[in-house]
């Protein structure tokens, strides 16, 4: 509670308990106008000062002004009518309980969800003549070295120059298991140090930092706005004047309609107490309130589970997602070429996989590195001699005075050796020793282990088409796309070609079922920004793809695309349940109120009832651990 | 030119109307104030003087909203 919402809390009380002991209290005519005003005035003060400063800014629409209206108008039928004054304060009381709660309860989800995205570092070590100082990490300049203990959080991205550790990045990913870290490694900021003392070599600065760019995303998220929040404010604008208009012809035109034409008696006192109670309901806050909170607590909720959504818009549109397009490299695979099949003729299988490792040992291509991680020993360079590397065909190299020959069909035909083809899917390496064909690699990327769960998980939550784009051969798409039952691929495209692949895709289907595209974020950010949605995985420290996508998954599980989608589903439902119903109850509220069966008491429950629960509701949307 | 304000204010409605008169502001190119992080960005037209038109901001906020502030 802040200062302001404890004075309020006061003169609550005060107001509430005099309100009681009035009634108790048997006195009539003016002194007792005169008691009565003191808890309102007590209550309502600022009301009606903030009532009259609006009328003389011409901005008569205001809820104060309304609940001033009220209430002043019922003190005048207080006076008119049987001298009861309770009905005012008790509306201005309740009004301005409900104002409190709301404040208080902002004020509650506001500090609870910036919990979830705190992950700012408050201080660096650095360490000055044997001692460590903390400083503020903002005037740390890279290059420095930093000093992180254990359980401490690393502040500023570097790379480790002594220790090791194990590094808790669920603050940054939702990922619980926990990563090592040893000499040499590059560490990103906003990780949790959990065992050893490490010393960082900072090699940004604290505002260029992971950990910066994270929290200014999500800090500024929820200013880029939804459609539902639009709709919300343009309601808002039409709905307080409509009401107010309506609560005048509702005290005007129905006494006139009695007196001069059925001829009855006009009965204004009640017909102005329908009106009154129409402008109770008419304060539209709890509409208001109650969808920026849902998105800002999706939203929220969604970075602690390691989904980074930049704006309550992609929120939106993720949630009406129905086509999904995956870029299959780093995607859906784990991107990284491995030796998935060893297929040799005489020579045994580890001779052959040490021959060709030692052959390529001293290139640097990605298939001479899977070739090595296959053998799964240093290769001794030492008995590798005379390597010719042949572009476009593979390496011939002398090991232990045998000629050996490694790489495609070209050079098996360039040496003279009799290959046979294979029928798996990747990157066939054949082998020859001194010109005898001995058998072939085959190295392919392997796909992630929950790519296919996550594709039956997203059709099972409602995803129409799933299309997977690849720059890689028609056959190994096949094979993927099948693996995965995969709707719709296309192989063999440029990055530009993925572009134009994606703007066709978007021209076909129906404008309502929006378009995601998920890739890894190396070299597709033309298509993250073109699709309806861009949502970049495994981004952990890539500054391109956090620039370039809407969504952000902190690694790179194709099941947080799944989350992510029921994320924002469940955020868009609350949203919509708080739109129908608060909306919903206002206008049975004023229906009743029009017609005399609401009094002033339903009409408040009205105003404040339905922002309290749909406040409650929103705060809903924070919990998503479990879907 | 975009620069980013802290704020207080109460309700979210009235955090609604204080964007509208942001964005009425003569200079402003568009205004967004985000109630839950109490935060106004606002982008001002091509050689406004930001100072002075946010001291003009300030005041038309204070006009529909006399319970706001804006920490220049």
């Amino acid at each position: 509670m802040n200062k302001k919402q404890k004075k309020m809390l006061i003169r609550i009380i005060i107001s509430a308990l005099l309100m009681v002991l009035l009634s108790f209290v048997p006195i009539e005519g003016v002194p007792r106008f005169f008691l009565y005003m003191i808890p309102y005035l007590i209550i309502g003060y600022d009301i009606l000062i903030k009532a009259a400063k609006g009328i003389m800014n011409r901005q008569v629409f205001d809820e104060c002004f309304l609940m001033a209206v009220a209430t002043v108008g019922a003190i005048v039928l207080g006076i008119i009518e049987d001298g009861d004054y309770t009905e005012a304060i008790a509306v201005m009381l309740f009004y301005q309980i409900g104002e409190w709660f709301q404040s208080y309860a902002v004020g509650r989800s506001r500090r609870n969800i910036s919990e979830l995205m705190d992950i700012r570092p408050d201080y660096a070590n650095i360490e000055r003549d044997g001692h460590l100082e903390k400083v503020d990490p903002d005037e740390v300049e890279t290059g420095s070295i930093i000093v992180v203990q254990p359980g401490e959080k690393v502040p500023i991205d570097g790379v480790v120059i002594s220790g090791s550790s194990t590094l808790d990045t669920a603050a940054l990913t939702g990922e619980s298991v926990p990563r090592t870290i040893s000499e040499g490694e590059e560490v990103i900021s906003g990780c949790i140090n959990m065992s050893g003392l490490i010393k960082i070599r900072t090699t940004k600065e604290f505002g260029e930092s992971t950990v910066s760019k994270i929290l200014d995303l999500v800090e500024n998220a929820s200013s880029r706005k939804s459609r539902s929040e639009a709709f919300i404010s343009r309601f808002a604008r039409v709905y307080t004047p409509a009401v107010c208009y309506s609560a005048l012809a509702l005290a005007l035109i129905p006494p006139i309609f009695r007196m001069a034409i059925m001829g009855v008696s006009p009965m204004w006192g009640d017909w102005l107490y329908r009106a009154l109670t129409f402008l109770v309901i008419s304060c539209p806050c709890a509409l208001v309130i109650s969808i920026p909170l849902s998105f800002f607590a999706g939203i929220g909720g969604a970075s602690k589970e390691g989904v980074l959504v930049k704006g309550s818009n992609f929120l939106e549109t993720l949630a009406d997602t129905r086509y999904i397009v995956f870029d299959k490299t780093g995607t859906l695979t784990k991107g990284v070429f491995e030796v998935t099949g060893i297929h040799h003729a005489d020579l045994p299988e580890a001779e052959l996989i040490e021959l060709a490792a030692l052959a390529e040992s001293s290139s640097s291509h990605p298939i001479s590195k899977s070739l090595i991680a296959a053998y799964g020993k240093e290769p001794d360079r030492s008995r590798v001699s005379d390597v010719k590397e042949l572009s476009g065909k593979g390496v011939i190299a002398t090991v232990d005075g045998r000629s050996v020959a490694c790489g495609n069909d070209r050079l098996m035909e360039l040496v003279g050796a009799e290959y046979s083809e294979c029928h798996d899917t990747g990157t066939i390496i054949h082998i020859a020793v001194d010109g005898r064909y001995e058998g072939h690699v085959v190295i392919s990327d392997v796909l992630k282990e929950d790519s296919a769960e996550a594709i039956r998980k997203l059709k099972a939550s409602g995803i129409q088409r799933t299309i997977m784009l690849t720059g890689d051969s028609e056959k190994v798409a096949a094979s993927v796309a099948a693996q995965l039952s995969i709707d719709e691929y296309h192989s063999e495209l440029l990055p530009a070609d993925k572009v134009e692949k994606v703007e066709e895709i978007i021209a076909k289907k129906p404008a309502k079922a929006k378009l995601a595209f998920v890739g890894d974020g190396i070299n597709d950010a033309p298509v993250l920004s073109r699709a309806d949605v861009g949502i970049a995985m495994g981004a952990m420290g890539s500054d391109a793809a956090i620039e370039a996508a809407d969504v952000v998954l902190m690694d790179d599980d194709p099941m947080k695309i799944v989350k992510a989608i029921r994320i924002s589903r469940k955020c868009l439902t609350i949203v919509r349940e708080n739109i129908v119903f608060a909306i919903g109850i206002k206008l049975i509220c004023l229906l009743l109120g029009a017609l005399g069966l609401a009094n002033m008491w339903l009409a408040i429950f009205a105003d404040v009832g339905v922002m309290v629960l749909a406040v409650l509701n929103a705060i809903r949307a924070m919990f998503v651990k479990k879907l | 030119m975009k620069k980013t304000y802290k704020i207080d204010v109460d309700c979210a409605n009235c955090a609604n109307k204080m964007e509208q008169a942001a964005k009425d502001t003569k200079g402003v190119k568009d205004a967004v104030v985000n109630f839950m992080t109490l935060k106004m960005n606002v982008e001002f037209e091509e050689g406004e003087d930001p100072k002075a038109v946010m001291a003009e901001v300030l005041k038309n906020c204070k006009r529909v909203e006399s319970d706001c502030e804006i920490f220049l």
